[in-house]
C-alpha cells in the first residue's frame, strides 16, 4: 500500500474542449497524486482520448485550469508537456522502428559532444534505465522493429523515464499484450510508482484496474461523473453505472413494426488467425444485427472478412444461399454486399474528388455504355441520392473533403444505396459525426431496413447498438459470447458482458 | 428534373473553369511567353511567319516521341505509380523492330513488332508491381537496366539501319498531311485517344480512383491488380509507338535510343500538373509540358546559347511548377474547408 497523503502532482479543474459541432470535454476534474496509479474509466466517446491530448499538450483546452506541481500551466506543444515532466505512451507506440533501442530511448536528446554522438555513453545510459525498469535483458543495440510489442512498450517507458517524467500517461497499454506480458507490465508500473512517479492508466478492462489501480475517475459524456473512487473496493456495479445512462440525447427513430424477411447472410465457423475464432451469425432482410464489443475484440476484422477484404482462415460466408469466395471483395459486391468501413477518409473516400464521383465509385461502370462513362447519368443519379440523404451542403461538384464527417458518411452509404446493395456492413457509422447528423444517419439506416436491406452494425457505443439493432451479438476477444433480442437487453448488462466478462478469463490465466 | 436544378445551381454565363483547365491555360501562357522571348531576342526569325511556322512544326516533330511516351506516363502516374523503364523500352523496341529478321516482314511487321514488344515488356512491369508487390520505382528501374541490356545484346551494340525496302518507315518522318508532319499527327492522335480513355471511359475512372485512394477503390469492388497491369501495358504500348517515331527519324534502331526519355516524360507530366502521389493529372497538361520543354531547347538553340544553361532553366521550371501547384492546392483547401 502506498501512502494516502502523498503530494498532489496534477489537478484539472473544469476542463472544456470544443471541436466543430461537438463538445468533447465539458468540465473534467481530475486529481493525481505522486506515486499512485490513477485509472481513467469511461465508454468510447466519453472523452478519454481528448483528455490525454490536452494533458500531453497536443490540444489546448478552451476553458478550465491545469495545475501541475502546484502551478497553473498551459502546454502549447507536446514538447512543453514533456519538458515539464509529463510523458504519454500512446497505443501506437511512437518509436522509430529502424533504429536501435538505445537510439530510441535518447531520440532527439542523444548525449553528444561537438555534434558527435557518444554511442558508448548513450548505450550505457540506456542500459541503466532499462535495468531500473527491471528489463536489463533487452539488448540496447537491437533494432526496435525486431522486438515483441511488450518490449517495445518497455522501451517507450524507458524513454519517458530517461526524460525524468514525473507523470506517465498510458493509453490502453495492455491492448497489445498477452496475459503474462500484462503481469510483467504491472511489475514495471509498480517499480515506477515506488519511486514516486504518478501514472494515469487507461483501460477498458476492469480487472486490470482492480489489480494495478489505486483510485479511479470515471468520465461520461465529457464530464467527470465520479472522482477518486477506490479502485479495489468499489463494486463493479457502481463503476459501470457511473459510465452508463448517458445524458447525451440519442434520438433513435421509432422501431418499425415488421418482422424480418428471408435469410440474407449466413456466416458459419468463420475464423481469422489472431483476430477472431469460430464466428457464426445470420442476418435477415429488413433486420439490423448489432455487434457490441471493445476495440480489439475482432469486430472490425470480422466485418472485413465477411466482406472479403481479408481472407478467412476457416469457415464460410453465404449471401442468399450463395457461398462467397474468401478474400474476394468483388464477388461480395456482386452478391449485393456493401461496406462503410471504420476509417472513412482512408478506406472509403477519394477526398479530392467531387461528391458525385464518390457516390458512384462502385457503380460508374453501370452508367457506362461500351466502356464509355456517362457523366450526365452519373450526376443525375448521384444528385438523386444526395438529395434523398440530404447531403449538405448541396451541390455534388464540391470535393468530398469539404464535407463534415456525417455528410461524408452519407456519401459512403449513398454509394451502396445507389448500387442496390442488399446487405450493408456498417463499421462505427457515427464515429466523428455530430449529434444532429447522427440522428439523420439513424433515420437513413431505418429507411434502408424498411426497404428490405439487411444491416450488420458494429459500434463501440452500446446505446447505439441497443437503440438501432433488432438483435445484438456481444463480441469479446475474438468470440461471440452472447446473442439476444435487443429488447431484452439494457446498456448496463451489455457493458458488463463486454468489459467485466473478461475478468473471469484473466483470473484463470494468472 | 427540378431536383437537379435545385441541387446544383450553375449561374448562367458564369461557369467557373475547373482547376486543371485554369492550370493548362497558365501553361499556354508560358508557351506564349517563350514565343515572346523568341520574338524579342531574335526578331529577324520569329517575326518571319514562314520561318516561325516551320520552326514550330520542327519543335512539335522533335516533341512527338517524348509526347507519346508522356501520355502513357501520365496514366501510370495518375494511377499512383511511375515508369522509369520508358527510355529503355524505346531502345529495346527500336532494336527489336529493326533486326534483319523483323525487317523481312515489311514496315507493318516492324510496327506490329514494336507495339507487341512494348506491351509485353510493360505488362511484365505491371505483373511485377501488381502481383509481385514490388514498388513501381524498383520494378521499372530493374526493367530499365534489363531492357537496355537486352537491346545491346540483340543489336550487338550496332546501329541497325532500316532497310530501303521498308520505305514506309523511312518516309514517315518526311510525310506531311495537310502541311502537318505525320509524326506530329501521331502524337496528336495518341493524345486525343489518351484524353478520351482518361476522361470518358471506365478505364479512366478506375485510374483516377486507384491513384486517388487505392483502399477505397479496392473496397468499392474495383479490380486493382488487373488495372495496374493494364496501366503499365499501356505505357509499354506508348513506348512501342514512340520507338517507331524514333526509328523513322533516325532511319535506324539502336540500343542507345531513348536515353533519359524517362526523365523528360516525368518532368513534362509534373509540369502539366500530374501528381506524383497519384489521382490527379491531365493529358493536355502533360503534352503542354513536353512542348514547353522542347520550346525552351529551341529558344536556346536559335540564340546560340550553351546547352548547360538550358538544363538549369529546365530544372528551375520543374521546381517552379511544383511550388505553384502546392501553393494553389493548399490555398484551395483553405478556402473550401471548414
Amino acid at each position: 500500500m502506498r501512502g494516502t497523503a502523498a503530494e498532489v502532482v496534477l489537478e484539472l479543474q473544469g476542463i472544456v474542449k470544443d471541436f466543430p459541432g461537438v463538445r468533447a470535454l465539458d468540465g473534467v476534474d481530475l486529481e493525481v497524486r505522486a506515486g499512485e496509479v490513477h485509472c481513467l474509466l469511461g465508454q468510447n466517446g466519453a472523452g478519454k482520448s481528448t483528455l490525454i491530448k490536452v494533458l500531453s499538450g497536443a490540444h489546448r483546452p478552451d476553458a478550465g485550469r491545469i495545475m501541475w506541481l502546484g502551478e497553473e500551466v498551459s502546454f502549447a506543444r507536446p514538447q512543453a508537456a514533456m519538458r515539464a515532466g509529463i510523458a504519454t505512451i500512446y497505443q501506437e507506440l511512437d518509436l522509430v522502428e529502424g533504429l536501435s533501442v538505445a537510439d530510441n530511448v535518447f531520440l532527439g536528446r542523444e548525449p553528444a559532444g561537438l555534434g558527435f554522438v557518444h554511442r558508448g555513453r548513450m548505450r550505457e545510459a540506456a542500459r541503466g534505465v532499462l535495468t531500473r525498469l527491471g528489463h536489463g535483458e533487452i539488448p540496447v543495440d537491437r533494432e526496435v522493429a525486431k522486438l515483441p510489442s511488450a518490449a517495445k512498450q518497455i522501451v517507450s517507458m524507458a524513454r519517458a523515464l530517461s526524460m525524468d517524467a514525473r507523470l506517465l500517461i498510458m493509453d490502453e497499454p495492455s491492448a497489445v499484450l498477452a496475459h503474462d506480458e500484462v503481469a510483467n507490465l504491472f511489475r514495471v508500473i509498480r517499480e515506477l510508482t515506488a519511486q514516486g512517479i504518478a501514472v494515469i492508466y487507461i483501460s477498458h478492462r476492469l480487472e486490470e484496474i482492480r489489480d494495478i489501480g489505486d483510485r479511479v475517475t470515471v468520465l461520461k459524456d465529457g464530464r467527470t461523473s465520479a472522482a477518486n473512487l477506490d479502485a479495489k473496493g468499489t463494486p463493479t456495479r457502481e463503476l459501470v453505472s457511473k459510465m452508463t445512462g448517458r445524458t447525451i440525447e440519442y434520438v433513435f427513430p421509432p422501431r418499425p413494426d415488421h418482422s424480418p424477411g428471408a435469410e440474407l447472410l449466413a456466416v458459419e465457423g468463420l475464423s481469422l488467425a489472431g483476430e477472431f475464432h469460430d464466428v457464426s451469425l445470420k442476418v435477415h432482410a429488413g433486420e439490423i444485427v448489432g455487434i457490441a464489443g471493445l476495440v480489439g475484440s475482432g469486430r472490425s476484422e470480422l466485418l472485413e472478412t465477411i466482406y472479403g477484404a481479408r481472407r478467412a482462415g476457416a469457415g464460410t460466408v453465404r449471401v442468399a444461399g450463395q457461398e462467397l469466395r474468401p478474400g474476394d471483395v468483388r464477388a461480395a459486391v456482386r452478391q449485393g454486399l456493401g461496406m462503410a468501413p471504420e476509417e472513412r477518409k482512408s478506406q472509403a473516400l477519394v477526398l479530392d474528388d467531387p461528391v458525385y464521383r464518390n457516390i458512384t465509385l462502385a457503380t460508374f461502370g453501370r452508367f457506362a455504355s461500351a466502356g464509355f462513362t456517362s457523366h450526365g447519368r452519373e450526376r443525375t443519379a448521384a444528385v438523386r441520392i444526395a438529395d434523398e440523404l440530404q447531403v449538405r451542403p448541396p451541390g455534388v461538384e464540391r470535393p468530398v473533403r469539404t464535407l463534415s464527417g456525417g455528410n461524408q458518411q452519407k456519401v459512403v452509404v449513398g454509394r451502396w444505396l445507389l448500387g442496390g446493395t442488399r446487405l450493408l456492413l456498417l463499421d462505427e457509422p457515427t464515429r466523428g459525426v455530430d449529434v444532429g447528423a447522427r440522428a439523420e444517419l439513424y433515420e437513413v439506416i431505418r429507411r434502408l431496413v424498411a426497404d428490405g436491406v439487411g444491416i450488420l452494425l458494429v459500434s463501440s457505443e452500446v446505446p447505439e447498438v441497443l437503440g438501432l439493432a433488432d438483435r445484438v451479438l456481444v463480441m469479446r476477444e475474438g468470440r461471440l459470447i452472447h446473442e439476444a433480442e435487443a429488447s431484452t437487453l439494457d446498456e448496463h448488462t451489455v457493458l458488463d458482458m463486454v468489459m467485466a466478462g473478461s475478468l473471469l478469463e484473466t483470473e484463470n490465466a494468472v | 428534373m427540378t431536383v437537379l436544378e435545385k441541387a446544383t445551381p450553375i449561374p448562367a454565363g458564369r461557369r467557373e473553369w475547373s482547376e486543371p483547365v485554369k492550370r493548362n491555360l497558365g501553361l499556354v501562357g508560358v508557351l506564349i511567353a517563350i514565343l515572346a522571348v523568341g520574338a524579342i531576342t531574335r526578331p529577324d526569325l520569329f517575326l518571319d511567319l514562314d520561318w516561325l511556322w516551320r520552326n514550330e512544326l520542327l519543335i512539335l516533330t522533335q516533341a512527338s516521341a517524348i509526347g507519346v511516351i508522356t501520355v502513357g506516363m501520365t496514366f501510370v502516374m495518375i494511377g499512383g505509380g511511375i515508369d522509369l523503364s520508358v527510355g529503355a523500352l524505346v531502345a529495346l523496341t527500336s532494336v527489336w523492330c529493326t533486326t534483319v529478321a523483323t525487317q523481312q516482314f515489311g514496315s507493318l511487321g516492324m510496327i506490329f513488332t514494336a507495339v507487341v514488344v512494348g506491351v509485353i515488356a510493360g505488362s511484365l512491369n505491371g505483373v511485377l508491381i501488381a502481383y509481385g508487390r514490388l514498388v513501381p520505382f524498383i520494378a521499372t528501374l530493374a526493367m530499365l537496366v534489363a531492357a537496355r541490356g537486352l537491346a545491346q545484346m540483340i543489336s550487338g551494340k550496332l546501329t541497325q539501319r532500316v532497310d530501303v525496302a521498308n520505305q514506309f518507315i523511312n518516309q514517315l518522318s518526311f510525310n506531311k498531311i495537310l502541311g502537318i508532319p505525320a509524326l506530329v499527327l501521331i502524337m496528336l492522335a495518341v493524345g486525343v485517344l489518351g484524353w478520351i480513355l482518361l476522361n470518358r471511359t471506365t478505364f479512366g475512372r478506375r485510374t483516377f480512383a486507384i491513384g486517388g485512394n487505392p483502399e477505397a477503390a479496392r473496397l468499392a469492388g474495383i479490380n486493382i491488380r488487373r488495372h495496374l497491369v493494364l496501366l503499365y501495358a499501356l505505357s509499354g504500348l506508348c513506348c512501342g509507338i514512340a520507338a517507331i517515331i524514333v526509328v523513322s527519324l533516325s532511319s535506324a534502331g539502336a540500343a542507345d535510343h531513348g536515353d533519359l526519355y524517362e526523365l523528360d516524360a516525368i518532368a513534362a507530366a509534373i509540369i502539366g500538373g500530374t501528381a506524383l502521389s497519384g489521382g490527379r493529372g491531365t493529358i493536355v497538361g502533360s503534352l503542354l509540358g513536353v512542348v514547353i520543354f522542347k520550346g525552351i531547347t529551341n529558344l536556346f538553340i536559335v540564340n546560340n546559347l550553351e546547352q548547360e544553361y538550358q538544363l538549369i532553366v529546365k530544372g528551375a521550371i520543374i521546381v517552379a511548377a511544383v511550388l505553384i501547384q502546392q501553393f494553389r492546392v493548399s490555398s484551395l483547401r483553405r478556402r473550401t474547408s471548414g
